[in-house]
């Protein structure tokens, strides 16, 4: 006969499984989560406008999939490899993380890459820019989405030899992002017939860009790459302008976003080369998007907002289609589905992880040419996905050459 | 063309008076720190958000009421230097007295507070202060164009530094206020106000940050963080001064814009970190600074 004690323990474990089970059936949820820049330099860039983003693509969604809640969770890695790289090791193992997206700046998103690895947690590159994330340091979960420092060298590099600057210096960021950056630059400048004259590397957040730029100029270039970005990019040009640097040589943007453009204002911008991966004034699809965001954050969106809203309802219908959060179904159903949204049409990832879509030569346009609030760019030329990213380059073990 | 160590003489030459713009500002804020150290003891960590927000100050004034330049130059300084009056009254001045520890705990807090808020409000991208339409112009030096604006920064920031020297060690009210370090009980039994001229001290020291922030507009993005990093090298430029010498803090400020100008020349990666090598051999050699008595 079983003892009452006996009993009462097994009565208890019996309630006990039956509530877990219960709560499973109501739905773990699926979580996405979001490690960027929230309060630095690059937090305008993506930031607080890319939460949002991401929110907008979870509602547009309905909020579930395969029946369960979606929750969004988001970090401030404050450029910090090792906080980044940590909160994603947390989220993994506590909080059963289903999908990272990560925000600004190459460094942190290199030492996140690896985590994505260990943990087997689908990864998708928004604001990052160092094309290493699909070469060298690739992983099978990672995914660059919206551009790569690869495209921005082929697109604004091109523009400005096919306009005639065959002669570059270069001013760059001295970290993992501006290295790339010039190199990449260099290839496309040198493949066209160019030359590269020279590069001074400037601390990052210098509070004084006028010494570099001499030292540019006394190179005899003909054209100032500017291999950096957000506050770097904004106050460089700003001091070209004022040193007269800009009129002997011509700056070209290898990376510049809307919220730069807007705070240097067009006085000083016109002109300006650039590439992006998406601009709010494209087409209607674009607008209407801007239009949603706009009425939130009150400013308009960049190519990384964009790209925040269009990875996240990307992976959720990869999951949807794969029936499964299995961070490699979900990964081989990402690979293998076309994208097609306000963001990209046609867009689709290749083996290495580059999300390959069309890209936009842009020209900065004068106070003149501007007609509204925000209308600051006239396209020059759009770049099929292929001829922006290149072909693979084999140093990422998953696309053998 | 002549050169020197396999430099042309015009780059250099170009170099160091960039040297002098950027030492112009580093003279204006450690000055302003040496002024409140050397006279109340506080380590101010709040300074560089003082000098972010004076130009904001500026900013603001221009597109909401229109103040321009040269009035900005006047008002933002003053406005700052009130805000910085209330915050000795209301919570400095509990903390005397106390290990230097708490002054620096606050003013670091205040300095996080205010870089957050500005940071909420405004954005992190920063916006455009115009230069100044009478100062648009470049000046040609023969070895390169500098930018009017530039070389008056230079005028603008000596002036200002050798007048506030001039007015601590040469006048009878500077004497006050270095006899009220001396012996504040004394003197107040002369009938002085001490605590008010505490007060106007650290309100006079913010004040300069914050016209150096009102001079910086013009030349730099205005946003939340421009005065983070700035801070930190002039607190090396006081180290090197000699914390709390007047003097000290005006000649080092300058001449250490100079030797990074320089550097900026020689080894551009190494430019940000060359006032701190400089710190680090003053604190073995000479640990009380250049001009520090010991």
């Amino acid at each position: 006969m079983i003892s009452s004690r006996r009993m009462l323990a097994l009565l208890m474990a019996a309630v006990l499984s039956a509530s877990a089970y219960l709560a499973h059936a109501a739905g773990e949820p699926v979580v996405i989560g979001d490690i960027d820049d929230m309060s630095g330099v690059y937090a305008d860039v993506e930031g607080a406008g890319g939460v949002e983003a991401i929110n907008m693509a979870v509602s547009d969604f309905g909020g579930t999939v395969l029946g369960r809640r979606i929750s969004v969770l988001t970090a401030d890695h404050q450029n910090k490899p090792d906080i980044g790289a940590s909160k994603f090791r947390e989220w993994a193992d506590q909080q059963g993380l289903n999908l990272l997206l990560g925000g600004s700046n190459t460094g942190v998103n290199i030492a996140m890459a690896k985590v994505a690895a260990a943990k087997k947690v689908p990864f998708i590159v928004i604001g990052a820019g160092g094309a290493s994330l699909t070469n060298e340091d690739c992983t099978a979960y990672s995914v660059h989405y919206v551009y790569d420092t690869t495209a921005l060298a082929n697109g604004t590099a091109t523009a400005m030899i096919n306009a005639g600057g065959k002669s570059w210096f270069y001013l760059t960021a001295d970290y993992a992002f501006g290295t790339q950056l010039q190199n990449a630059a260099a290839k496309v400048v040198e493949t066209h017939g160019g030359k590269s004259l020279g590069a001074v590397r400037v601390p990052l957040g210098a509070a004084d860009f006028s010494s570099f730029l001499l030292q540019a100029q006394a190179s005899g270039a003909q054209v100032l790459g500017l291999a950096n970005a957000g506050t770097d990019f904004s106050n460089s040009l700003k001091a070209a302008n004022e040193f007269g640097i800009t009129r002997t040589m011509k700056p070209a943007a290898l990376l510049a976003f809307l919220t730069d453009i807007h705070s240097l204002g067009l006085k000083t911008a016109q002109g300006l080369y650039l590439t992006t991966g998406w601009y709010w004034d494209l087409n209607d699809e674009t607008r209407a998007f801007a239009r949603r965001f706009f009425a939130k954050m009150n400013r308009q969106p960049t190519m990384d907002h964009a790209g925040a809203y269009s990875a996240t309802l990307s992976w959720l219908k990869a999951v949807k289609a794969a029936g499964t959060t299995d961070a490699d179904k979900v990964m081989a159903q990402l690979k293998k589905d076309k994208i097609n949204d306000m963001f990209t049409h046609g867009g689709y990832v290749r083996a290495d992880g580059a999300m390959i879509h069309d890209m936009y030569v842009m020209q900065v346009k004068t106070p003149q040419e501007s007609k509204y609030a925000w209308d600051y760019y006239k396209l020059i030329r759009k770049m099929s996905g292929e001829e922006a990213f290149g072909p693979v380059t084999g140093l990422c073990a998953l696309a053998p050459k | 063309m002549s050169t020197l160590f396999g430099i042309p003489v015009p780059v250099i030459l170009g170099q160091l008076t960039l040297g002098l713009v950027n030492g112009s500002f580093y003279a204006l804020l450690s000055l302003g720190l040496a002024v409140i150290f050397g006279l109340m003891g506080v380590v101010n960590f709040a300074h560089g958000a003082f000098y972010t927000l004076g130009a904001f100050a500026a900013l603001l004034g221009l597109q909401y009421l229109g103040i321009n330049y040269w009035l900005a130059l006047l008002l933002a300084p003053l406005a700052v230097g009130a805000l910085g009056v209330l915050v000795e009254r209301l919570l400095l001045r509990h903390l005397y007295g106390l290990d230097p520890l708490y002054g620096l705990l606050l003013t670091f807090g205040l300095a996080l507070i205010v870089e957050g808020s500005l940071h909420q409000v405004f954005g992190a991208s920063g916006q455009s202060y115009p230069v100044p339409e009478s100062l648009a112009g470049t000046l040609d030096l023969r070895f390169m164009f500098l930018p009017l604006y530039r070389a008056w920064v230079i005028l603008a920031s000596v002036v200002t530094c050798f007048s506030t020297w001039f007015v601590i060690e040469r006048t009878p009210l500077g004497a006050t206020l270095r006899a009220a370090t001396e012996n504040a009980p004394l003197l107040q039994a002369f009938g002085v106000n001490v605590p008010l001229l505490v007060a106007a001290t650290y309100g006079g020291g913010v004040a300069l940050a914050a016209l150096a922030g009102v001079l910086a507009s013009p030349i730099v993005l205005v946003n939340s963080h421009m005065g983070t990093e700035l801070v930190i090298v002039v607190f090396a430029v006081v180290v090197i001064g000699g914390m709390g010498s007047i003097l000290g803090s005006i000649v080092s400020g300058l001449v250490l814009g100079l030797v990074e100008g320089f550097t900026k020349v020689i080894y551009p990666e190494a430019s940000n970190i060359v006032v701190f090598v400089i710190m680090a051999l003053v604190l073995i050699l000479r640990p009380a600074g250049l001009f520090g008595r010991e």
